[in-house]
Parts: C-alpha cells; sequence; structure tokens
C-alpha cells in the first residue's frame, strides 16, 4: 500500500497494470497456502491417528498394549500387546544399523579422505543409485537372494527371517549415512586437516582423530537418521521377514514388525470401526511417535552439537 | 640418539601400516554398497530376462503366470504420475517461493520449515493411513486413482519443497536487484525472472521426488489399491493399481514362476526410474553450465 502512494499513476494506469497489481497482491496469499499444506498435513497425521487410537484405547487398556507380551489381534484368543511387534522392529532395525552404520562411516571416511576425486566422481552417484531404488526391489532382493544365501550358511533358517531382511534394510540406508556423513566431514575446514599432516600424522590419524571429532554431530546425526529410517521401513520387511509376531531376539526366526503388521490387515478385508481396524491406528501411532522423536533427536544432535568453524 | 631414531622409524613404520590397513578396510567397505547393487541389479536380470517379452505390456495380471501381464499396472502408473505431477508442482514450488522469497524470518517461518523436514521423515506408511482415513473414508473418494495421487502428493511434498528451496536459494542477489530496478514488483521479479532461472534446479527435484513416488508400495497398499485389475481406468475416480502393488502381488506368491514375472516387472520399473533420473542429471549438467 506504502509503495502505490509513493508512486502516483499506479492506480490509473492501463488494465494490464491492474492485472499486475492484483497478481502481486494475491500470490503471496496462495503461495502462503501452498506452504500451509504442510502444516494441515502434519495436523491431520496427528489427528487422523489420535482420535482412532483413543477410541481404540476405550476397548483395550493402554497398559496392555504398551507392556502385553503377546500380539494376536486377529486369532482368538485375542490379545493386543505391541511388545512382540516392538521387539521384531528393534531386531531389524539394530542388525540393519550394525550393518550399515560402520560400512557407511568407513564409506564416508574414504570418499572424504583416501579417494581421489576422480573416484569420488563415479563412486558417489553409485551409492545414490542404491539410496533411489523402490524399497519393493530390495523385498525382492532379500527374500530371492539373501535368504538362500543365509540358507546355505544355516540351514534350518526359515523363509522369512529377520536376519536377511535386516541386512538388506542395511544395505538401503547405507547411502544415507555414507553421503549425510560425508557431507559433515566435507564441512571440516581444510586447515584443521593441513595442521595435522604438518605434525606428521598419517591419513588415518588425521580422519580419526581430526575429522571424525569435528563432524560428530553430523555423524551422529545422520547414524540417528538412519535408525529411524529403518524403522519405519515397510516393504523389505513385509515380504522377507515374515508374519508372525514373536518376542525373540534369534535373528534367523521368522518375526513380525510394526509396518508389516500395519500392511497385513490392510491387506485383508478388515471392517471399519471393529477393534482390528483399531489396531492399525493404535500402531501407527507408536511408528510415528518413534520415528518422530528420533527425528527430531537428529535435528538437534546436528545443531546443539555443530562446532563451529 | 642413534637408539632413539631407531624407536622413531619404528613407530613410524607402524603408523603407516595401519594407515595402509585401514585404507584397504575403508575401500572393502565401500566395495560392499557398490557390490549388493551389482548383486541386486545381476540376480534382477537373471531372473528376469527370459519373462521381459510383449505380453508383458499387453496382458492384464491372471492368475496364471504363463498369461499374466502389467498392462493395468503400468496405465495405472502412468495415469497417477499425470494427476500427481500439476498438483505437487504447484503446491511444492509455491511453498517453496513462499518460503524462500515472501516468508518473514518469524515463529511462524520456522514452525513451517521444521515441519517439513520432519515431515520427510514421517514413514511412508504413516501417509497411507493419513490417506485411507481422510481421502478414503472422509471425502468419500473411495479406493481411487484420486485418492492414490492425493496421497502420493503429500509424501513427495517435503522433498520436492526443500529441493525447490535450495534451486531458488542459488539464483544470486543481482538477479532480484536488477528486475525490482526496473520497476517489477515482487511477483513479476519472481516469476520473470527468479523462478526461470531456478527452473532446471526446481524440475530436477521434481523428477527425483515423483520417481520416488512411482516406486513407492506401502502407502498405496493402505489405501486399498487393488492388485487384481483387468480393466483400464476411465476416470480419477476409478479403482486402479500400480507397477510396485502388481510386482508385491507376484513376490507373494509362492510359485517360481510368479516371482520370474516379479522380476521381469523390476526391471521395468528400474528402466523406467533409469530413464527420469538420467533426464534429471542432464537438467542438472544443464543447470551447472548456465551459472
Amino acid at each position: 500500500m506504502n509503495q502505490a502512494k509513493e508512486r502516483p499513476g499506479i492506480t490509473s494506469i492501463s488494465f494490464k497494470n491492474k492485472k499486475t497489481y492484483i497478481l502481486d497482491r494475491a500470490m503471496p496469499l496462495f503461495l502462503f497456502l501452498c506452504a500451509a499444506v504442510s502444516i494441515v498435513t502434519t495436523i491431520g497425521i496427528v489427528y487422523t491417528l489420535l482420535s482412532e487410537t483413543v477410541d481404540f484405547f476405550r476397548k483395550i487398556p493402554i497398559f496392555d498394549f504398551i507392556f502385553g507380551t503377546k500380539w494376536s489381534p486377529l486369532i482368538a484368543p485375542k490379545a493386543f500387546g505391541i511388545l512382540p511387534l516392538l521387539s521384531g522392529t528393534m531386531l531389524i532395525t539394530i542388525i540393519a544399523c550394525l550393518f550399515a552404520i560402520p560400512v557407511g562411516l568407513a564409506c564416508a571416511i574414504y570418499l572424504s579422505e583416501y579417494a581421489p576425486t576422480r573416484v569420488r566422481k563415479i563412486v558417489k552417484p553409485v551409492l545414490e543409485v542404491l539410496a533411489g531404488v523402490p524399497t519393493i526391489v530390495y523385498g525382492y532382493f532379500a527374500l530371492t537372494f539373501v535368504t538362500p544365501l543365509i540358507r546355505m550358511i544355516f540351514p534350518d533358517t526359515g523363509v522369512f527371517n529377520a536376519l536377511s531382511a535386516g541386512i538388506v534394510v542395511g544395505i538401503m540406508i547405507i547411502p544415507m549415512v555414507s553421503s549425510l556423513s560425508e557431507d559433515a566431514m566435507q564441512a571440516v575446514p581444510r586447515s584443521l586437516r593441513n595442521g595435522a599432516y604438518a605434525l606428521g600424522a598419517t591419513r588415518f590419524e588425521v580422519a580419526l582423530k581430526v575429522v571424525v571429532p569435528a563432524a560428530f554431530s553430523g555423524i551422529v546425526s545422520s547414524a540417528v537418521l538412519a535408525f529411524s529410517r529403518a524403522i519405519g521401513e515397510t516393504m523389505i520387511v513385509a515380504v522377507a521377514a515374515g508374519a508372525t509376531p514373536k518376542l525373540t531376539f534369534n535373528p534367523l526366526e521368522s518375526i513380525q514388525t510394526m509396518t508389516g503388521y500395519i500392511v497385513q490387515v490392510s491387506l485383508g478385508d478388515i471392517p471399519h470401526g471393529s477393534i482390528e481396524y483399531g489396531t492399525i491406528y493404535a500402531v501407527g501411532m507408536a511408528l510415528f511417535i518413534i520415528t518422530f522423536l528420533l527425528n527430531i533427536l537428529a535435528l538437534w544432535v546436528a545443531r546443539r552439537f555443530r562446532e563451529e568453524y | 640418539m642413534s637408539i632413539l631414531q631407531d624407536a622413531n622409524r619404528e613407530q613410524i613404520s607402524r603408523r603407516r601400516k595401519i594407515d595402509w590397513i585401514l585404507h584397504v578396510l575403508f575401500i572393502a567397505a565401500t566395495a560392499v554398497g557398490i557390490l549388493a547393487l551389482m548383486a541386486l541389479l545381476v540376480n534382477i536380470m537373471m531372473d528376469g530376462l527370459s519373462r521381459l517379452s510383449p505380453d508383458l505390456f499387453t496382458n492384464y495380471p491372471s492368475r496364471m503366470a504363463s498369461k499374466a501381464g502389467l498392462k493395468s499396472a503400468i496405465v495405472g502408473s502412468i495415469y497417477m504420475v499425470l494427476i500427481m505431477t500439476p498438483i505437487s508442482f504447484i503446491l511444492g514450488v509455491g511453498a517453496a517461493i513462499y518460503l524462500e522469497e515472501y516468508a518473514k524470518k518469524n515463529w511462524l517461518t520456522r514452525l513451517i520449515q521444521l515441519n517439513i523436514s520432519t515431515l520427510a521423515g514421517v514413514p511412508s506408511i504413516v501417509y497411507g493411513i493419513l490417506g485411507l482415513t481422510i481421502f478414503v473414508r472422509g471425502m468419500h473418494l473411495d479406493r481411487s486413482l484420486l485418492s492414490g495421487a492425493l496421497t502420493m502428493t503429500l509424501l513427495i511434498l517435503p522433498i520436492i519443497i526443500v529441493s525447490a528451496q535450495e534451486a531458488l536459494r542459488a539464483v544470486p542477489r543481482q538477479r532480484r536487484d536488477a528486475s525490482f530496478a526496473l520497476g517489477a514488483t515482487r511477483w513479476q521479479t519472481v516469476s520473470g525472472s527468479v523462478l526461470p532461472s531456478a527452473m532446471p534446479g526446481v524440475l530436477t527435484g521434481v523428477i527425483l521426488a515423483l520417481s520416488r513416488a512411482i516406486g513407492e508400495t506401502a502407502p498405496l497398499v493402505m489405501i486399498g489399491a487393488l492388485t487384481f485389475v483387468a480393466f483400464l481406468p476411465n476416470g480419477i475416480m476409478d479403482s486402479f493399481t500400480v507397477m510396485p502393488i502388481q510386482i508385491f502381488n507376484w513376490i507373494s506368491r509362492p510359485q517360481e514362476a510368479f516371482h520370474e514375472l516379479a522380476a521381469a516387472g523390476i526391471i521395468l520399473l528400474l528402466g523406467l526410474l533409469l530413464i527420469m533420473n538420467f533426464s534429471a542429471i542432464l537438467l542438472r549438467n544443464k543447470y551447472s553450465k548456465n551459472l
């Protein structure tokens, strides 16, 4: 408005300018609405999960849900304890992280500290391809390649097992760990490295004692993000990990994860409004809360412990 | 003096050896990812190539593996991308423009920004639950193409917004100043100068986000995309299936023949993604030349 007053004549001009003027006023509002969609999405997620979950907890005591050790919502005798699903999820996630975090970190150190530029230019995009492969493809890979391989070593392993799914989830999150950690390492100033080299340090000593500590917040944050991604991974576990919710830490057994359960239920025909239907939301809510907290933790670690140079 | 020098030399050679060993270890770790990718591709090629025939494009799904094809799934995937592209482009790029060019640095902007980065980390299956509740049941869109496309749009919006923001941020300040100096309004500056200059970067992000959506399975399983669709959808309210859903269905069957079909479907899916990623890289290269 102020600008219009400062520039006399803007109100008495041709139609084209009037259109320009209106557009200039209207667009910010429209663009703001676009940005607001993201807020509405979050509210939508929280609202849908919460409303059905509250309904569910009216029928099933929340205590039984969180601390119950048996999960059998579809077959009598019915039991609604989430611990078996949670332990299944954690089993997959821990296998995946035990595999992906050391490998991804070593990969990041190699690319950032050792690799010649030419090698880096080839290897980085190849690893990015790994991140772009659809998860259903990984599921196929786990079932038809990794599982037979494991059964060759441990013959009494089931067709569906946590180890195979966990390893493949790990392969999937390698690029996430490696590229985020490498970004953090690249951000460490050259002069710090040069200082250490001038004191006679080897490349490994520079990497371990200078670069990794300086990039530590970024590395931890990438590991937490990868962890959270592994928890939310759905198709690999739905295909390769099985559908038997079980409180076990034996990686060679068939288990079921939270995401796997949600898929299993939605493939069947569960009547809307039943307790079984409510379990999707209760399990979804648990999944959402866990991954949300982990993502916030990753952001917080990255900001709070960042070393500024 | 000589004893000291010898000790020092020994220490140096030990440290060099450690450095060398770890160098090899780090290369091995890097090779793990690359080898896994190779194994995956070879495994799928060996299983699927024999099944890759024109029948795959022309046949509908069938109970018999020899007659089954991907026709309805391929068409479903294409339709979904066609519906998703305009909606997600306008919403995503609009939000990015708002955040980069208009938003004041206040709590609301910070909240939106934080919200977008956390939304990017929400598991895709949770979006499926959202789509099932809001679009399928709440708005009574049923298990239609439109429900699927809207759910997927919400899923890829954070990716599009973040990449579009980066592209907009890379446009030099001077471009905006020059436009303002010529008397352009803010919107004229954004639409006539900033956006065209950021367009290759924006499009790269949109293409990558769409290629993520093409391969995504879990949310569509949730909203109930069917696995046995023996017809082509006529409108946006028809039920549908997409390639990853059909592949999932084939993988879940015990027969070996269906696994081979699944592998053939995966080859098609990966081929499609390869083309999309390649075009994104071409755009990115053009972009870096212009800058």
